[in-house]
Order: structure tokens, then C-alpha cells, then sequence
């Protein structure tokens, strides 16, 4: 593949109560499919949909947070989210999952890509993709 | 009596919360559901609507705040905790739900 493009997903609502966050992880795994550069950026309440413990056995939904977690197997490399967001949203990285990455070919490996970034960060992100999916 | 608000909506994306609130009287229940869950988290930027908000009486389901990953123990003082058959004698127990979405 000689033009991988640089596939950015701004996610910013909450998980569960829209359809929103399930169906941006179904276009993701898509994107990752097709050997493009894929990262993910949590922004508003967005930040929520990596919040960990989820347990829907009481509301009898899927749970997909463990889809979150297996993001780095499928080729998504990065896992932005908005440190303004964690804080009003009154959370920290260790209320967050953790999603590792590894390289098959080149046996490199990442514990978390899950990255919290300042909006100067997250806003050079977005410049730098080619293309920007809104969810 | 008095009447018994659901709110379902995140209020850090839309006012729902804030005006259910302001429109509620003295001894009014709010019920706090789906993504109205996260108006009952201590520390955030909006907790203050609840956490102020005097002679109202907040729930919030139960079965929605976990399928957040949100814990108990982040829950605003005073907030109490229900599950659908709780829901149930909320309704039963107020004049009429005004759901504010």
C-alpha cells in the first residue's frame, strides 16, 4: 500500500445512552481493516466511553468496552484523549482502560496507547490527519 | 405530593438537568437515567446542580450508572441509589413523571 492515509476518529459522546460510541467502534475496526493509519481521539463526553468497570448485566445491554481494549490487535496505533475533558468530567487516566499495541513484523510493542494530551497537542493531531470521522 | 422528573440526557451536552431542576418544585423527585447518571457524580464540572439544588430529592438507577463503570463511591452526598423496582415505586408514589429528555 503505497498512500496510507492518516484516519483520525473524534469521538464526543457519552457510551450506551446514544448509538453513537458502538457505531464509531464498528467504523474503526473497518478502517483498521484496510491497513490505513488509524488513531482515536476522546474529547467531551467522549472521555467516557473509556472509563473502566463498565458492568451491564443489570441493564441487560452489550457491554463493549472489552472492544476498546482490543483496538491495539486490530492496528490502531494512537488513543488521544482531551485532558480538559478528564478533569471536568472528574475523572484521571487511571479511572481509563488500558489498550496495548504490538507489532507483529517488527515485534515492537506499547504497553497503553491510551494518551491524555493538552488542546495545544490534540489540535496539532487533527492538523496532521487527512481525514477527520466525527462521531 | 408531588411530581417525580426523569432526566436522560448528559448534562454536560444539553440543559435538561439544569432546567428540570429549575422547574421542579420544593419536594420534587428527580430521577436521574441513561446519561442523566452522570449529573450525580461528584467532582465534575456540572456536580453543582445537584449538589445545590435544596428540597429535591435525587436518584439515580442503578443498572445506568454501572453500565458507565461508574462507582457508588463517586456519587454526590445524598444521592440515592435505586433499581428498576425502585423506579416503579417512584412512579407509583408522585402524582404523575414528567420526563425531561
Amino acid at each position: 500500500m503505497s498512500d496510507v492515509k492518516k484516519f483520525m476518529y473524534l469521538n464526543r459522546r457519552a457510551p450506551y445512552g446514544t448509538i453513537y460510541a458502538w457505531e464509531s467502534l464498528e467504523v474503526v475496526l473497518i478502517g483498521a481493516a484496510f491497513d490505513q493509519e488509524v488513531s482515536l481521539m476522546f474529547v467531551d463526553d467522549g472521555v467516557f466511553q473509556l472509563v473502566k468497570g463498565s458492568d451491564t448485566s443489570e441493564s441487560d445491554m452489550k457491554n463493549f468496552t472489552p472492544t476498546y481494549r482490543t483496538l491495539g490487535d486490530y492496528g490502531v496505533r494512537h488513543m488521544y484523549v482531551d485532558k480538559t475533558s478528564l478533569e471536568a468530567h472528574g475523572l484521571t487516566q487511571d479511572d481509563l482502560i488500558e489498550v496495548a499495541w504490538e507489532d507483529w513484523e517488527s515485534e515492537e510493542e506499547v504497553d497503553n496507547i491510551v494518551e491524555v494530551l493538552d488542546s495545544e497537542e490534540l489540535a496539532e493531531k487533527l492538523g496532521e490527519s487527512d481525514v477527520v470521522f466525527s462521531f | 405530593m408531588a411530581d417525580l422528573y426523569t432526566v436522560n440526557k448528559s448534562p454536560f451536552e444539553k440543559n435538561s438537568l439544569e432546567n428540570a431542576i429549575r422547574f421542579s418544585g420544593e419536594g420534587a423527585s428527580v430521577l436521574l437515567i441513561e446519561d442523566g447518571v452522570y449529573g450525580a457524580m461528584a467532582g465534575t464540572a456540572v456536580s453543582d446542580l445537584v449538589a445545590s439544588a435544596t428540597g429535591r430529592k435525587f436518584h439515580v438507577l442503578r443498572a445506568d450508572l454501572k453500565a458507565r463503570g461508574i462507582s457508588e463511591d463517586r456519587l454526590i452526598d445524598g444521592v440515592e441509589l435505586v433499581d428498576y423496582a425502585g423506579f416503579v415505586d417512584l412512579v407509583v408514589s408522585h402524582d404523575k413523571v414528567q420526563a425531561w429528555l
